[in-house]
């Protein structure tokens, strides 16, 4: 019997024997942690007695959650981590005006490579996947031993695969592959499981698009996502990977729990409504839901292509007037790259904030929290209850294309008809 | 070790996660206190302060889906609580549990009521509903967890014997 991508990963990093359900200890490349999860971390790396941490170089730390810092307490928080990294001789650290969201620039860094295993201290390490390697959230304490050891103890995990046939519709790309997915599957649909994203429409999607459906892997339970690495990886990786890497690929006969297939030709841009990722439907479905506030950004939509898509839409029109619009580049370079391609003055244009990356809205921390009856359509990942401010707030989860289509209309809104108009 | 943890069982649903558990917006802190007294507050605003020493919470499936955060697990572990009981666990937040010496045990929670008074020898990991005087079978955890949990977390884990033991 073959061995999928994610059992070939981690048997090269263990002494173990990698089947589904065993439990190996493997060796990590990058461990990283924010500013929410890296305190908690060190002192737990400190409380363990440990004096150095494994590698300096496999080691990252990104404040972003509640940076530039919101009050004193963040500011607390970060300095612990700023201060950390100083001690410890930790070269990736990412200071303000230098970084961004972690999960956008990790990828972009060259730090994250095809065949790692990767852990990093906030659920949505599980984006780099999209790059062909093992890339899972953890909490802070196994983060600490991590760093400790150069090693973690993980379950192997059975994969299913997800298999998509077709050609996407213009304006719908990744967000709503992901959100189709997780509609179908449940917020549980892939607990504990490795998600495996094959077929045409994957191949043909830009790097971009496979980061933002490998990211929201962890709304489905999964414990990683991954993409085969093809030439669209190893295109985006030239003159960016900080290291050698080994690409990996699923065998013929590997064997899968279970395999999921869809034609996706007639998929309409996807919304998840309140208050689950899975509580998902058809833009068509949505019209006339009024919103207050509009969010593009995040580690889920805060990417070049992700903003190339707004501007887009945007282009020579005006937010409604009840709306508010906060758009987030990812990291300082999305940053600049939009700034010389005309993206955020378009978005100033419109009608819309612009603000400095950070993760603040989409856990109701700064920069967007949501006031009682509130309702926002965000390209974020969470709309649990208060997940964005008051618990009585609503958020809706859509793309970009959706989101900026929504600013421009004051309600839930498909891109085509925006256009059109 | 060999002790007997009883108290109350505080009843959730479905798919609790991380959010509800403890809110983003009070992550910033190491103060555990702070985070216990805000514990499951969006779900049930006066919950934390009914919590005593001894409780317990039982959930059903997906328990602390979401975000990674171990102030979730904290919050729990500083309110006083037990041990978690649900019929499944999202798996960073089953880690995060063991980690911090707090028990998360998979069992057939439909055999417990609001209010049920329930026992745990944490030795055995054997459990009880002594409101309905019955036992409750528990799945058991792996050699790894178990280990870990017996020394009260990772960390204590750690200092003791210096490396994973396998």
């Amino acid at each position: 019997m073959g061995k999928t991508i994610i059992e070939k990963i981690l048997q090269a990093h263990t002494k173990d024997e990698v089947k589904p359900d065993r439990l190996i200890e493997a060796d990590i490349d990058l461990a990283f942690a924010n500013d929410i999860t890296a305190p908690l971390a060190i002192e737990d790396f400190k409380l363990m007695g440990a004096k150095k941490v494994f590698d300096p170089e496999k080691v990252a730390l990104i404040p972003d959650h509640f940076t530039p810092n919101k009050d004193i307490k963040s500011a607390e928080q970060a300095k612990l981590v700023k201060e950390f990294a100083k001690e410890y001789g930790i070269k990736h650290y990412f200071e303000v005006g230098r970084g961004g969201i972690e999960h956008v620039l990790l990828h972009e860094e060259g730090l994250t490579l095809p065949g790692d295993v990767i852990i990093g201290a906030d659920s949505h390490s599980c984006t780099y996947g999209a790059l062909g390697c093992f890339a899972t959230g953890v909490g802070s304490t196994d983060l600490a031993a991590a760093w400790a050891l150069g090693k973690l103890w993980f379950k192997v995990p059975r994969t299913m695969k997800f298999i998509y046939h077709g050609k996407l519709k213009r304006w719908v790309g990744g967000k709503d592959i992901i959100l189709f997915t997780i509609g179908q599957i449940g917020v549980d649909g892939a607990l504990y499981r490795a998600m495996e994203f094959s077929g045409d429409v994957i191949r043909e999607l830009p790097m971009d698009d496979r980061f933002t459906i490998c990211n929201m892997v962890i709304e489905a339970g999964g414990k990683c996502g991954v993409i085969e690495p093809d030439e669209k990886t190893i295109e985006y990786l030239n003159g960016r990977a900080k290291r050698n890497y080994r690409i990996f690929k699923s065998d013929p006969d590997a064997e899968y729990e279970k395999i999921y297939e869809w034609d996706l030709s007639e998929l309409e841009p996807q919304v998840a409504m309140p208050h689950s990722p899975a509580n998902v439907k058809g833009v068509s479905q949505l019209r006339g839901v009024k919103v207050d506030q509009v969010v593009i950004g995040s580690c889920t939509n805060g990417r070049l292509r992700d903003l190339a898509i707004a501007a887009e839409i945007l282009k020579g029109k005006k937010v409604h007037p009840d709306v508010r619009v906060i758009i987030f580049p990812g990291t300082q370079r999305v940053y600049k790259e939009a700034l010389k391609l005309g993206y955020i003055e378009t978005f100033i244009e419109s009608g819309a904030a612009v603000s400095t990356p950070t993760c603040g809205p989409c856990l109701g921390g700064h920069m967007g929290v949501l006031a009682k009856g509130e309702t926002c359509i965000s390209t974020t990942n969470r709309n649990f209850i208060g997940r964005m401010g008051h618990k009585d707030s609503y958020v809706y989860l859509a793309s970009p294309a959706v989101a900026a289509a929504s600013a421009i209309a004051g309600e839930i809104a498909s891109p085509e008809e925006v256009m059109k108009g | 070790m060999g002790e007997i943890l009883r108290g109350r069982a505080f009843k959730l649903g479905d798919n609790i996660n991380t959010d509800y558990i403890i809110a983003g917006k009070y992550t910033k802190t190491l103060d555990y206190a702070f985070l216990a007294e805000h514990l499951l507050e969006d779900v049930d605003p006066t919950i934390a302060k009914r919590i005593k020493r001894g409780d317990f919470l039982v959930a059903g499936k997906n328990f602390g889906c979401g975000s990674s955060r171990e102030q979730a697990a904290i919050a729990i572990k500083y309110a006083g609580i037990s041990a978690v009981l649900a019929k499944s666990f999202a798996r960073i937040f089953f880690r995060n549990a063991i980690n911090l010496g707090l028990p998360a045990l998979v069992c057939d929670t439909d055999l417990v009521d609001e209010g049920d008074e329930l026992e745990l020898d944490i030795e055995t990991l054997s459990l009880k509903n002594l409101s309905k005087s019955i036992p409750i079978p528990v799945v058991p955890l792996n050699k790894i967890m178990v280990n870990i949990l017996r020394e009260g977390g990772l960390v204590p884990y750690l200092k003791k014997h210096g490396d994973y033991v396998f």
